[in-house]
């Protein structure tokens, strides 16, 4: 085994960075139990348990198909517009289970935010686009919108390149700024988890390298769980790692310098020193 | 390929590679040749109603000039458009349009109140809300509604709409009795005509608005209204106003439904349950054949089709403008 993990440490030129968040103590905001989803009867999830602590960035990563990506959709709700989509088991938010019966997934997705993988700002302006989320949520009025919208558009690390543009076209920034767009978007109604769907994927590696800087100051204030194919971003940006292989199973989760130093299965290893997937 | 290899590469034209070209060319012809009839057909059917209505309004078409004839104007333009009586067949005739254009401009605007909210709500019902078993039983219905003969729906108008719905509440609330026929009945049956119309060609607008846009949306806390609202209906506008559009022309055009459903009396009314004429009405009660090829009746048909191919062209026009000016923005 041991000759094995030094193999892995010499076949992979995976950098770990420490993030610097790693000493403070994990409070749990999302959890799993025992959690199944099927698509008809096809399973996506399979009997995946993991604990997702607070203020930190937890990175899932996998190969295609995985189930990565349910995962991450379960925890908003988002997989309720999948028709054939079936959920059992847990998956709690501050300990209630998100798909109870009394739980509004509408009230959910506001706590928790959401990144696509294709940049998908809406036809509207930059300020429309990032005032949408307090505009659907109804708290137009009780908050001053233009100080939200800088306060988002400059978390978002954006602020600088289109505040005297506000009024121009989503549509007509760069895949990156889009990207950031989108993170704005997600921010400006304050949410306490954001997700993000292999949120770089589409973008080239400048912006993409912009936006792990901006996931790394995300974390200061919400708890980032990151889906990617890209081990090497899990790997810079994540505290945590979950590992998905074929079948949606979470075959091992962790300290990210741990899952990347001296993973316990040989199954991931070989992921992460690209043998398999 | 035994001719090729002794060509170097195969990359020259070859015998078979000639013929190839051949065909393609001729293929090519043949497939222009069709296009070409259908323009063909547009313009000629634009001069025999211009040829006509010249007659009409000149006392000679512009065929009759080529061989030496000669115009005298016999119906002025002044007439024609602001005149408020319409009976070109009349032993004392009367050439104003505004009757029949009054006919035609209110029933395809009542027709609208009709398609229009109905048909976008549907559209967004079937694109948004229904679930897949409904949508399968919704759709096939609504091709139905678009596949019945217009006659058919002539004859529901007025057997049913007017007398069953109509006459009553003119009857209760109103103390009219209602005759055969009513300008409302003309406007329901036709809304009811082109409601398929704007609810199909919308829903396809908006079936084709990314999901991602949805999914943004939904993400943020938006409920179904708004994405609807918000998301939906903003990204496929320029669809949406093309279905309005469409059904609009198709109201103009009407003839079969609406003459049976709103009568042959040409007159300015506000009373929606009056008998009124529109403009395809009256080709209609003329070409039943009474007036002789010649007539200056019979050529007043052809000035009254001139001015419904242009009204018609106008909403193709706008239709275009609309579409270019918001055309989907999203990729």
């Amino acid at each position: 085994m041991s000759t094995q993990q030094e193999d892995s440490l010499i076949t992979t030129d995976v950098s770990i960075t420490d993030t610097g968040r790693t000493d403070q103590p994990d409070t749990t905001v999302v959890e799993a139990q025992n959690l199944d989803v099927f698509y008809g009867s096809d399973q996506a999830i399979d009997n995946v348990s993991m604990e997702i602590p607070e203020h930190k960035v937890t990175a899932m990563i996998g190969p295609s198909g995985c189930g990565k990506s349910t995962f991450l959709r379960c925890i908003n709700r988002m997989n309720d517009q999948i028709d054939v989509c079936r959920v059992e088991g847990d998956i709690t938010f501050h300990g209630k289970n998100v798909y109870d019966n009394d739980v509004d997934p509408v009230a959910l997705r506001r706590k928790i935010g959401m990144v696509f993988q294709k940049p998908n700002p809406f036809p509207k302006s930059i300020y429309d686009n990032v005032a949408y989320g307090l505009r659907v949520q109804g708290r137009e009025k009780e908050v001053d919108l233009d100080a939200e919208v800088e306060r988002a558009l400059r978390g978002a690390a954006l602020w600088d390149e289109v505040n005297d543009k506000l009024d121009s076209s989503g549509l007509d920034l760069s895949g990156g700024q889009q990207q950031r767009l989108c993170i704005a978007r997600a921010i400006a109604p304050d949410p306490e988890v954001i997700l993000m769907d292999e949120p770089t994927s589409a973008l080239d590696p400048i912006a993409a390298a912009k936006i792990e800087d901006l996931i790394d100051d995300l974390a200061d204030e919400y708890t980032v769980i990151i889906v990617t194919h890209n081990m090497q971003q899990a790997a810079r940006i994540s505290d945590k790692t979950a590992v998905f292989l074929t079948g949606g199973e979470l075959v091992e989760f962790g300290e990210t310098q741990r899952i990347f130093e001296d993973p316990e299965h040989k199954q991931v290893e070989d992921y992460i020193t690209g043998k398999f997937g | 390929m035994s001719t090729e290899t002794d060509q170097g590469p195969g990359i020259t034209s070859g015998t078979g590679a000639k013929a190839d070209q051949k065909a393609n060319r001729r293929a090519r012809r043949v497939l222009f040749g069709c296009a070409a009839i259908t323009v063909l057909t547009t313009l000629s059917i634009f001069f025999v109603l211009i040829d006509n209505a010249a007659s009409y309004f000149f006392g000679a078409r512009i065929t009759e000039v080529l061989v030496g004839g000669s115009f005298e104007q016999t119906i002025t333009f002044t007439e024609f458009f602001t005149g408020t009586r319409w009976a070109p067949d009349h032993s004392t005739p009367a050439h104003g349009i505004l009757p029949i254009a009054f006919g035609t401009i209110a029933i395809t605007v009542g027709a609208a109140f009709v398609s229009i909210p109905i048909g976008t709500a549907t559209a967004l019902y079937l694109s948004e809300y229904s679930s897949k078993s409904v949508r399968s039983k919704l759709k096939p219905t609504l091709e139905v509604l678009a596949g019945i003969p217009t006659i058919v729906y002539g004859y529901f108008a007025i057997s049913f709409i007017n007398p069953v719905m109509l006459g009553p509440i003119a009857e209760s609330l109103f103390g009219i009795s209602i005759g055969r026929y009513s300008m409302l009945s003309g406007m329901i049956v036709v809304g009811i005509m082109t409601i398929p119309m704007v609810s199909s060609i919308s829903e396809d607008a908006m079936q084709a608005v990314p999901d991602d846009l949805r999914n943004g949306a939904y993400a943020l806390g938006a409920t179904k209204f708004d994405v609807s609202l918000n998301v939906v209906i903003p990204a496929a506008v320029s669809g949406i106003f093309a279905s309005y559009i469409l059904a609009v022309s198709r109201a103009i055009g009407e003839t079969m439904a609406v003459t049976l459903a709103a009568g042959f009396n040409a007159n300015i009314t506000a009373n929606p349950f009056s008998e009124i004429m529109t403009m395809t009405a009256y080709m209609v009660s003329m070409a039943r054949g009474t007036s002789a090829v010649g007539t200056v009746e019979y050529q007043s048909l052809f000035a009254v089709g001139l001015v419904l191919f242009l009204m018609t062209l106008v909403m193709n026009l706008m239709n275009d403008w609309f579409k270019r000016r918001f055309q989907e923005e999203y990729r």
